[in-house]
């Protein structure tokens, strides 16, 4: 076998084995930092599908996270209080059902992303990164000033919001959860990567003069590649606001655009497995750094510039060598 | 159905004071090859650029096929048939060999936004693909990596993938350029065969290569065509060989 599927296989298992021992060994907080992982390694996957794949360094993801985020948080605070989300011209109830809190968050943020894409991909490089910032700070300042639903204080949900079948307050089945889904995404995003769009982009991130010799539009490729990237990066959000049951204006903070840039940088910008390497190793180092001191992200620091540096390629390349062209 | 496959009317562009065309006219018929030459600086690049659309003329029309395509984009003229070589290569060059024929039978037919399928699995498009491989000669280098592989090969797959897009006519600047003399002789015989297929607008520097290949050789001297004809009007025409040909005997 090849090695990165070693590695992947081996990844997979592990994200799978600690909380599965932690759960029969009883410690639930071991199986929420799982869990955390898993939800960040989707935002991260989704973020690689622009980043990676497109080459966009979008420094504005958090504002898909934010929008899944707000997605749960409305749905289930109009749920929670009886209160209709719109009286007219229907009523439109909030809800407590997970697969409709994901669609919407899927639908809300892919749309989000087809109007801040439109827009930003206009621009190219520093300004690109300028651009999709400036949205996700405009979002983060909106809802700090929008008392509906918390403003600053943010939205605390009292119970998770329930999947058909399980008890999702129970943290292994919620794990469970969120890992089947991790690995959709990554199925997903394997086959895109693979297939005809797939190569058209990669070859535009490449040369945009050769994109457009062979008939296509960068800028149609760019945007198609942004709405999947944004729509799964929503849905990361919807879940880490159920894991904590709990949305504020942070999710919007462009520190969290940060962090979901590092989990791909970390883990190897391209590789579809890579953003789950870099959120568990975030998780990791901020479990254990973060016990010896507050400022963790000092060490932090130092790490991510070890790998821009000096491993380009972040873990994956660094365990598994350069990505194999083609099978 | 006329003979005329690129007529280029008129075409002037400037950057500031520089005149890099001026009034320029040029047709490219069915079958022939026509030659493109002028010392560097000329303008040459920059009025394949404003055929293949990467610049818009001052003023002049491109008609391609019969039809205007002055307003239109290069993914659009690209998709109407245009099939371009790029001076410095400009080939997905983390891509292998491969990957870059496929883009280019990808790109020729069209379904690109499909997210599903394997590509690397389509037999058509391998297919295509690997005939022109074979066509230029890269046959054997299928699973390099386009970084890899030499500046010569790198021109060779330039035009295999315009060889995919099955173009009806093909832009080509500067295809042998660092070629060595068994490249060049291979390319040579290639595009001998190639304009049967589609008509070749050629750039080229190679003037023994020029001169075997054209039936029409254009001459642009600092943005205006002094001169167009056949090999042997050219060879005898005064003013070529004062502002051009016999630079080259000077040096």
């Amino acid at each position: 076998m090849r090695r990165e599927t070693l590695l992947n296989a081996a990844l997979m298992l592990l994200l799978l084995a600690v909380p599965l021992w932690a759960h029969v060994t009883d410690e639930p907080f071991t199986i929420t930092l799982a869990t955390r992982a898993v939800i960040f390694a989707i935002a991260g996957v989704g973020l690689n599908v622009a980043l990676g794949l497109g080459g966009l360094v979008s420094l504005g993801h958090a504002l898909f996270f934010g929008v899944g985020g707000y997605a749960m948080g409305i749905l289930a605070f109009h749920a929670q209080t009886y209160a209709p989300l719109i009286d007219w011209p229907v009523t439109i109830d909030g809800t407590k059902s997970m697969p409709i809190i994901w669609l919407v968050a899927i639908v809300t943020s892919a749309i989000a992303a087809l109007g801040i894409g439109a827009l930003s991909l206009r621009t190219t490089g520093v300004y690109f990164i300028m651009i999709t910032l400036a949205f996700a700070q405009m979002f983060y300042f909106f809802t700090i000033s929008w008392p509906a639903y918390g403003g600053e204080d943010g939205l605390s949900i009292y119970v998770r919001n329930g999947f058909p079948g399980l008890n999702t307050m129970d943290p292994i089945q919620f794990f469970a959860l969120c890992y089947g889904l991790l690995l959709l995404v990554l199925f997903i995003v394997w086959r895109i990567a693979r297939s005809p769009f797939g190569l058209m982009l990669g070859a535009a991130r490449q040369s945009q003069a050769r994109a457009q010799a062979l008939g296509q539009v960068p800028y149609r490729l760019y945007l198609t590649a942004f709405v999947v990237s944004g729509a799964i990066t929503g849905l990361a959000g919807a879940l880490f606001a159920d894991l904590n049951r709990f949305v504020s204006p942070t999710m919007f903070s462009w520190q969290t655009s940060g962090e979901i840039m590092v989990f791909v940088i970390l883990g190897g910008v391209g590789r579809v497995f890579g953003p789950v390497a870099g959120a568990a190793l975030f998780i990791v180092l901020e479990h254990s750094l973060g016990g010896l001191s507050e400022f963790w992200h000092i060490y932090l620091g130092a790490i991510l510039l070890g790998v821009v540096l000096f491993a380009r390629g972040g873990l994956y390349g660094l365990l598994a060598g350069r990505e194999r062209a083609h099978d | 159905m006329t003979d005329l496959v690129l007529d280029i009317r008129g075409v002037c562009k400037s950057f500031g004071a520089l005149q890099a065309s001026q009034d320029i006219d040029l047709t490219v018929n069915r079958g022939e090859i026509h030659a493109l030459i002028g010392p560097n600086g000329a303008g040459k690049s920059t009025l394949i650029q404003q055929i293949a659309g990467g610049l818009r003329p001052d003023a002049g029309r491109i008609i391609f096929d019969g039809r205007d395509v002055t307003g239109l984009s290069t993914a659009a003229r690209a998709r109407l048939g245009m099939g371009r070589t790029f001076q410095i290569s400009s080939l997905a060059m983390e891509y292998t060999v491969l990957q870059n024929a496929v883009l280019g039978a990808l790109g020729a037919r069209g379904d690109v936004f499909r997210f599903f399928r394997p590509v690397m699995r389509d037999a058509d498009l391998l297919a295509t693909a690997r005939a022109a491989l074979t066509t230029v000669g890269l046959d054997g280098f299928e699973a390099l990596r386009t970084s890899e592989l030499s500046h010569g090969q790198r021109r060779q797959l330039e035009v295999a993938v315009a060889l995919t897009l099955s173009p009806r006519v093909f832009l080509m600047d500067e295809p042998m350029a660092g070629l060595g003399a068994e490249g060049s002789r291979r390319l040579m015989e290639l595009l001998n065969g190639l304009r049967a297929q589609a008509p070749i607008l050629l750039i080229e520097h190679d003037m023994d290569a020029v001169f075997a290949l054209a039936d029409r050789i254009s001459v642009l001297v600092y943005g205006q065509i002094i001169a167009t004809g056949t090999v042997d009007e050219i060879r005898a025409n005064r003013d070529v060989r004062t502002a051009y040909l016999g630079e080259e005997e000077d040096a």
